[in-house]
């Protein structure tokens, strides 16, 4: 396995509102392989980018850190300064968000956008600045740049903006990406492009990618592990295959039954009955998912369940992975797939 | 130019005569919009007056492009003790006066360009800090401005770079409308008395001094006052379009 770049290590941040205290995030941990593409699915709310927010150190006022630690090739970013964190920002970790209509300033032109990026950490000069510029539309695939460069963000589509958008965030060769649902705002053929890109840059420049989304299509189309979020815990994580084909926790067989595919022959598409909890204090005991779940034990309304190993890179939180619990069957459709799966690799191998 | 009743003449007890060649001037000498009591030039004056009027435009638009937008920014940009501290000052100052803040200065200073200064100072630009707020904290919240957060980009750099380029438009469109406000306020001040000094002409003297004399040379008041409202009107038709082009909540 490749060194740990980022370590995220018992994160908790919850949120002080009018409706009193909302955990978002309760003890999140999760390592980023140096050169690897991670991505983190879960519903709208389970804490997915307020996670990833916190590695950026950029949440909003009402927002507390209430424990854990945030290493940065050892390094604790939560014990920095707001001045510190200003370097790392852009330099170390940088992040691209949802939708690239405004991720760009309307009033300034996106050559100058990107330089100033440039220009924010590294101490050039104004030739080197603009050299560097160019090189970066280029390497997202804008083109003409030096033409390019010139005009204003209303000038180009959306799938041209979010590479602008990326070429800013790649400026100072930052070690982590945080991509947060890059692809959301786009239609389908600019999510292929902008998915494609992001594949050959990484090869490229070598960064580790974090990837939050709530589209399963992109996941496996980009991911090298993946982590499934819910009610501000991670309750899977494994690599993609792993959790594609042999997902343990009731929630993934939820999600991946939810997912319709070219096979899929039902009237009506399955969904996971009831919605998340809001997470306000005081948060109810036990597995949090328990409600909505159909495999859920007695065990489950009373204590959350760890982390169960079902092999060194794939962990599940669910009781009925404790070897006391009884053999629960997952829905058909992902016993098909896995034994599909299995055969593939059987003929692929020999 | 030999219109009658704006030519010269005046009939006195049945007898006709030339007022100006019997105030024995030269006959290549003209008064287009004629003269006032002491035999002063009104066309002269109200071009000086004029003057008067437009040095105080542009001092009161100086005023709020710098002192209403810096207010605005920072008080926008900072947020929370700092913002709410900035705008009590603002309530208070808006609630003084300034009519009687330039009377009572006459206590200290002589009326004239510098007290009518002062007392734009003390509030003109107030809704132009009100307005640079409103917009600034909208502009905060625009993703560009997290995304210039994630790269790193101090406050004071967005508020500069990314900010002020957003709100350029609606800030010279205000400047624009406070500007014939600043110009009635000079005006009114010197009609009253406590603005410029008579024999200084400024359009508020000038029409202090004409409606004296309404009933018998009524040109005399209604020269400044059509002066007056055509350059008002003109600033306010200026800003209106300007607005009309940059204004961002005006485009569909």
């Amino acid at each position: 396995m490749s060194e740990v770049r980022l370590e995220v290590k018992n994160l908790s941040v919850s949120f002080s509102t009018f409706a009193g205290k909302v955990h978002a995030v309760r003890g999140v941990s999760f390592s980023l392989h140096d050169g690897e593409t991670l991505a983190i699915v879960g519903e709208s709310g389970s804490g997915k980018t307020v996670t990833c927010r916190s590695v950026m150190r950029l949440l909003a006022k009402n927002a507390t850190i209430d424990s854990g630690e945030i290493l940065l090739d050892g390094a604790d970013l939560l014990k920095l300064s707001e001045r510190e964190m200003r370097r790392v920002r852009g330099n170390d970790v940088a992040m691209v968000f949802q939708d690239p209509m405004t991720s760009l300033d309307p009033t300034m032109k996106i050559g100058r956008q990107i330089e100033e990026a440039v220009t924010l950490h590294r101490k050039v000069r104004r030739g080197e600045a603009r050299g560097r510029m160019l090189e970066l539309l280029r390497l997202v695939d804008i083109e003409d740049p030096e033409r390019r460069s010139r005009q204003y963000p209303h000038e180009f589509s959306g799938g041209q903006r979010q590479r602008i958008v990326i070429a800013v965030a790649l400026a100072c060769d930052p070690r982590v990406l945080i991509a947060d649902e890059p692809t959301t705002a786009l239609d389908v053929t600019m999510q292929a492009q902008i998915i494609d890109l992001l594949k050959d840059l990484q090869r490229k420049v070598h960064t580790s990618v974090i990837f939050i989304t709530h589209d399963l299509g992109v996941v496996a189309n980009v991911a090298d592990r993946v982590a499934v979020m819910y009610a501000g815990k991670i309750v899977e994580i494994g690599l993609a295959d792993e959790i594609f084909y042999d997902p343990r926790h009731p929630y993934t067989w939820g999600l991946l039954h939810a997912m319709p595919t070219l096979d899929t022959n039902m009237p009506t598409l399955y969904t996971i009955p009831g919605s998340p909890p809001t997470l306000v204090e005081p948060v109810p005991e036990g597995d949090a998912f328990a409600p909505r779940n159909a495999y859920a034990l007695a065990v489950d309304e009373k204590y959350e369940p760890p982390l169960f190993k079902v092999s060194d890179t794939h962990y599940a939180a669910t009781w009925l992975l404790d070897p006391r619990a009884p053999k629960a069957v997952p829905p058909e459709i992902l016993s098909r797939r896995r034994r599909e799966y299995l055969e593939r690799r059987k003929r692929d191998a020999g | 130019m030999n219109i009658p009743g704006l030519n010269g003449y005046s009939t006195l007890a049945g007898r006709t005569v030339d007022r100006y060649a019997l105030a024995r001037v030269p006959a290549d000498v003209n008064y287009y919009f004629g003269t006032d009591e002491f035999g002063r030039d009104l066309f002269s004056r109200t071009l000086h007056g004029t003057r008067i009027s437009l040095i105080i435009a542009f001092i009161a638009a100086v005023l709020d492009l710098t002192i209403g937008v810096l207010y605005g920014l920072t008080s926008a940009m900072k947020g929370g003790r700092t913002d709410t501290v900035m705008q009590r000052v603002l309530e208070i100052l808006s609630g003084i006066p300034s009519l009687v803040l330039v009377v009572l200065m006459l206590l200290i200073f002589s009326p004239g360009l510098f007290s009518i200064i002062f007392a734009l100072a003390i509030s003109s630009w107030i809704p132009m800090a009100r307005m640079v707020r409103a917009e600034t904290l909208r502009i905060k919240n625009m993703e560009y401005v997290l995304a210039a957060r994630a790269l790193g980009t101090s406050e004071a750099r967005i508020a500069l770079s990314h900010v002020l380029p957003n709100i350029a438009g609606i800030v010279v469109v205000r400047t624009m409308f406070s500007i014939p406000a600043a110009i009635f306020f000079e005006t009114f001040l010197s009609f009253i008395g406590v603005g410029m000094k008579i024999p200084n002409a400024s359009l508020g003297t000038l029409l202090n001094g004409g409606y004296k004399v309404f009933r018998i040379y009524p040109s005399q008041m209604w020269i400044p006052a059509v002066v007056l409202c055509v350059i008002m009107l003109v600033f306010n038709l200026f800003a209106d379009g300007l607005r009309d082009a940059l204004d961002p909540r005006m485009k569909e």
